[in-house]
Order: C-alpha cells, then structure tokens, then sequence
C-alpha cells in the first residue's frame, strides 16, 4: 500500500504560470532537455569513434525528471546530481563544451582530465561533483543543508540518488539527519526501475521509496518522472517548503531507463515490451506534444530551437577537440593544498 | 588442459566448486540474471539456482554483513564486490567483524568466506573503477590475501580461497581478465595460498610482482634480455606470504626491484622491503628500490600511463642495481 502522495499531471498553461513559469521559461526547459540528450547522443558517437574510452553513461528518458527539478531550484541552492541527470549541469549552466571536453580527458573539463563521464560538476554553479558510489552524496547534501541551517541562510541542498542506491546504510543515514534536523533538502530519487540488472522488487520492498519519508518524519511524494512539468512543480514547491524551514521531502521521480546501464551493456535482462513501453513515454516527446497542445508552439518556432541546439552542439563538439590533453607531469597536482591556498583567514 | 581467459578461469573455478560442495553459494549485486558484470559468475544460477547464486541489493556492507551470518550457518559464501573501489563501503564488516570473529570466539566459530573483486587500472575506466585496494586487505588481522596474475592461478588461487576455513580476499587483475589466455586444468584445481610462483629462473636481479604488474615484469625482463639474467618472483598470496621465495629469490641476485601498481605510500612493497632489510641485509648487493604507482587518486584515462608503472620505470631500477 503506497504511504506517499501521488502527484497529479499538470494540465494547462495557467496551472503552469501559477507554479511560476511562463512561456519562455518552457521553451527554455524543452531547449535544455534537447541539448541533455544532444550531448548524450554527440557523447555516444564519440565513444564509438575510440575518443571516449572505457564506457559510456547516459540518461536517456531521465531528461524531464533531471530538467524539472533543476528548474526549480535558485541559483543560491546546491544539488549533488548523478550519472543520468546531464540535465541539471545544463539547466544550471554548465556550457557543453565543456561536458564534451570532461567526456574525451581534456584538460578543459570540471574535473581538468582527471576523471571521466558524469563524475564531474562545476562548483560555483553550485553543483557537487558525484562519486563511483551512490548514494554517498546524500549525507553530502544534508551537510550542506546542515550548514544553512546554522548560518540561518536561505538556501536548500539537493540530493539525488536512484533506487538503486536507496538500498545502502548511506541513504538510510542521511535521510534520518535531515529529518531529525528538519533541514533543508530535498531528495530526488530518480527511480529508472533497473539498478544495472537488479529489478525494483529486489532492491526494495515498499510500494514506493517514497513511502520511506513518512519513517524519517517527512513527506514523500511520487511522480511521473517523464512530465517535466509535474516534476517540476512538485520539485518547486519542495524547495520552498524546505526553504521556509518546513523540512525535508522525498520526491520520487518514476523514470525510465531507455538504455543498457551504460553504452557496453545491451541490457538482456529487461523485457522487451518494457522497452517498448518506455519508447512510447519518452520525456522530450510527451513534452513536445505538451507544448504544441498547449502553448502553441508551432512548426517554425520547433525547427528554430531544434536547430539552435544543433549549431550549439556542433560548435561545442569543435571547441573541446581542440581543448588540450591533460599534462601528465600535473597529476600530483591539487592532492594536498599548497603554500598559497593556506593564505586564508583559517591559516593566519 | 584447456586455453581460458583469466575470467572464464574463474568461472570454470566457481562451476567446479560449486558442483564439488553444496555449502558454497556466491552473492553479489548483478551476479545471477546478468552473470556478473565481466562475467565471472555467469550460467551458476541457471545451473545451481537463485539460492546459490543470489542477486543482492546494491548494498556492500549488506553482503559482507549477511556473508557473515551465512557463515554461522553452514555456508561458504563467496562475495562479489563488483569493483575494487565498491567494496570500500563494505570494509567497516570486514574489520569488525570478519577479520575478528575466529579469533574473538577462541577458535570456536569459522568463517570460511570470500571477498572477491576485480581491481586496478589499466581499462580506461572512470575513477573508483581502478583501485589497487590490497593493502587496506592485507593489514587486517585474520583476513588472507591472493592476487592471481595468470588463468591458472586464477582458478587454482580462487579454489583454495573457498576451500580455506578463513575469510581470504581475492583481487583478479580485471585488466588481464580477457587479453590474456593460458591453459587451465580441467576440473579440480587448487592452488595452495602461501606459495610464490618463480615465473622465471635469474641471476643478476629479481624483480618481485603480484597480479597485473606480473606481466609487466616479464616484459621488463625480456628488454632486459640482452644485458642481464633476470629472475622474476610471482607472489600470488600476499597473507600469508612465502616468506621463504621471497628471501631465496632475493638472495640469489642480491638485488631487488619490487613492482606495485598501488599508490607508494605504505603500500605492500613497503612490506616487502621491509621483510628483506630485516633478513636479508647480509645478501643483498644493493638497496632494494620500489617501482610503484604514485600517492594520487588514480587518474582518468588520458593520464593514467604516466601513473602505471611502465617496462620502462622497471628498467630502470634494474639498470640502477646492476651500477650501484
């Protein structure tokens, strides 16, 4: 029996507005789900073509849930995304030209060539860059909001993990903290109902991860993580929840994964008809067909922003090309810190 | 004989034990419906069952934890850490629990595991999907240590790991689980932990290896063919050591080059070198010298050659021996 509330769909435009975001504000959410799984489809190729060595992730069908939930979040919040949610990086700002350099070991990736794929994430957009091992970044965004609790600072930590992850000691830790703080933190589960190969059944038992909050004393909620405006209004209005002090949510996104765990992985183990299934839920085409229901958006208008995230793309693609190789004789660089990071109040 | 890879090695280990008792069962996360990530426990659900080859939830310390209590139960489990840097989450049950229990109970209770897990770099993989983790093993009382560098050994070292009355972590070179081949007995095999392995007879300098860094030492020594005998030591069981190799094959060059893939930083050639400067002083003709990884975080792709040991940094170290 699920605990959770479950979300209801957004419906019209005015429904939209009254969540806080207008018409350009939608175009813009569907031009950056367009270039999450831009970059992601440009990242593929480039794997196939040996420039992105060892494997290959992507969040394919998480496009809306990681969007919508970005969107919702101010620019003085932080968030702890993963490996399927490139969709925050870019509604956050980070410039795929970039992403595309941290893909092939450039030295002008966030991570400067040390680290591959999505273990990345620029910190002044307030974002913290993930690890192998989920979800060892929720005890991270709780100390976060932990830390603007103290300063009595307005500002909310996001965590993310899968449902994987909700599995391990970790979630269960942080979730407790942040309830027992009431801190200021919203946890995202992107549940893409496959943890590698491991079904939902066998990684949990409730209905719904969700359902947990109401054990850590908070609320869950559940929604379709392929509508990226119910993702979003939900996300929005647990953000300022947390914000006003009111506590923590569990927001579960039910997503997809329409891919193997990772580009090496054909994913055997899942039943045709629920690929088949998730084909014909995909997140960037319901919300198209949103747009054009709803907010009029026209053949001319599509074509523009389609072609805008191409050009976008390509020059991205080109400039990380040129981007250099890491220096090798740099590796012990940044292990500890140097004389000149000690100039700071705390060393004087 | 049959030509395996290192990983079908290791699964043709896993039918053969598990079809020999009835007590062994593996878990792990991924190992029954995918067969494993890299396909080591591949077609063991299919043929013993989701009982004896149990697909976990992502949960390290979970498995080790219930490992634990299979264990005083009956079972032999064998665990899967599906990478070196995964099975760091599971640590905290491996030191409080499965490297004191024996010896807390006075003997009383046994626990006959395995902890096994592909490790080190080499495959272009993203961070924590490259660690060389022995040490943090190795300085666990009660926990023995086995690294194989080659099919055989594969098997025969992971047999006997489940063979032990004693929790014995095993680390497969998951860099050489498919480019290297090597003929395999065909049923029961064991190698007996505790036994180095002279990969080839010298006279002018030993270079001492485990695992991925075993080939690498032959290579060094095949660059080193022209000017020098090279003796090459495999030490395959890392706890409990073959004390008596190592110092034999020391003695016999009175020069000793230890390779490790590990950061340097009391990493397990620091324990080697040790061992030597305390009993073997009076046979060596020069200071025992490491070539090892360095103390980073292990480097992505474009990088990491300049982090690995190389033929060329062993080399090296050889030709500073043979000048000193």
């Amino acid at each position: 029996m699920a605990i959770a509330r479950e979300a209801e769909p957004v419906g019209s435009l005015q429904e939209v507005k009254e969540a806080g975001l207008d018409r350009e504000d939608l175009l813009g959410v569907y031009r950056n789900m367009l270039i999450t799984r831009g970059i992601e489809e440009r990242g593929h190729i480039l794997y196939k073509q040996g420039k992105i060595p060892g494997s290959f992730y992507t969040g394919r069908g998480n496009e809306a849930a990681a969007v919508g939930v970005a969107t919702a979040m101010d620019d003085q919040d932080v968030g702890t995304p993963l490996h399927r949610d490139m969709g925050v990086h870019i509604s956050r700002g980070v410039e795929p030209w970039r992403i595309f350099a941290q893909y092939m070991g450039r030295a002008d990736g966030p991570t400067h060539g040390r680290d591959g794929n999505v273990h990345m994430a620029d910190s002044r957009l307030g974002l913290l860059a993930m690890v192998s091992h989920l979800p060892a970044m929720l005890p991270v965004a709780v100390g976060c909001a932990l830390a603007f609790r103290i300063r009595e600072e307005k500002r909310v930590a996001v965590g993310w993990f899968g449902e994987g992850a909700s599995a391990r000691g970790d979630c269960h830790e942080a979730m407790n903290l942040a309830g027992v703080r009431k801190l200021p933190v919203v946890f995202v589960c992107d549940n893409n109902q496959w943890a590698y190969s491991t079904p939902t059944y066998l990684e949990y038992a409730t209905e719904h991860v969700a359902d947990r909050a109401e054990a850590y004393g908070f609320e869950g909620v559940v929604v379709d993580g392929t509508d990226v405006l119910a993702v979003y209004r939900e996300s929005r209005r647990a953000i300022e929840k947390a914000r006003g002090g009111d506590g923590p949510t569990l927001i579960e996104c039910l997503t997809l994964r329409m891919e193997g765990h990772a580009v090496h992985d054909d994913a055997f183990y899942v039943p045709k008809d629920m690929f088949e299934r998730w084909a014909s839920s995909d997140p960037i085409e319901r919300f198209r067909t949103w747009l054009r229901e709803h907010a009029e958006l026209g053949d001319a208008e599509e074509d523009e922003i389609t072609s805008g995230v191409k050009k976008l793309l390509n020059e991205a693609l080109t400039r990380a090309e040129e981007s250099p190789l890491p220096d090798p004789s740099s590796l012990a660089e940044g292990v500890f810190a140097t004389p000149e990071d000690l100039d700071t109040p705390h060393h004087k | 004989m049959a030509e395996l890879t290192l990983v079908e090695a290791i699964n043709d280990a896993f039918h053969v034990e598990l079809e020999r008792d009835p007590d062994v069962m593996v878990m792990g996360e991924d190992v029954g419906r995918a067969g494993g990530v890299f396909r080591a426990t591949a077609g063991l659900r299919d043929r013993f069952g989701p009982d004896r080859c149990v697909d976990t939830p992502l949960a390290e310390a979970g498995i080790l934890g219930s490992a634990v209590g299979l264990c005083m139960a009956g079972w032999r489990p064998v665990c899967e850490m599906q990478y070196d840097a995964f099975s760091y989450p599971c640590l905290d049950q491996l030191i409080t629990h499965v490297g004191r229990y024996r010896w807390r109970t006075g003997g009383a209770m046994e626990f006959p595991l395995v902890v096994r897990m592909p490790y080190g770099g080499g495959v272009r993989a993203p961070e924590l999907h490259d660690d060389s983790p022995e040490a943090y093993y190795v300085h666990t009382p009660g926990v023995k240590v086995a690294i194989p560098s080659t099919p055989a050994d594969a098997k025969g070292l992971l047999a006997a790991a489940i063979r032990d009355p004693d929790p014995v972590v095993v680390l497969e070179p998951k860099l050489h689980y498919r480019t290297l081949r090597g003929e395999v007995p065909e049923g029961e095999h064991v190698v007996p932990l505790g036994e180095a392995r002279t990969v080839r007879e010298g006279t002018d300098v030993t270079l001492v290896a485990y695992g991925a860094m075993v080939p690498l030492a032959e290579a060094a020594a095949d660059a080193l063919d022209d000017e020098v005998s090279t003796e090459v030591l495999d030490i395959r069981t890392l706890k409990p050591l073959d004390e008596a190799a190592l110092l034999a094959a020391a003695a016999k060059t009175g020069r000793v080059v230890i390779i490790q893939e590990a950061p340097r930083t009391a990493g397990y050639g620091a324990e080697l070198a040790a061992i030597l400067a305390e009993k073997a002083m009076l046979d060596l003709r020069a200071p025992v010298v490491r070539v090892t990884g360095y103390d980073v975080p292990y480097p992505y792709w474009q990088i990491e050659d300049a982090y690995m040991p190389s033929v060329e940094r062993v080399v090296d170290a050889a030709r500073r021996l043979l000048e000193f």
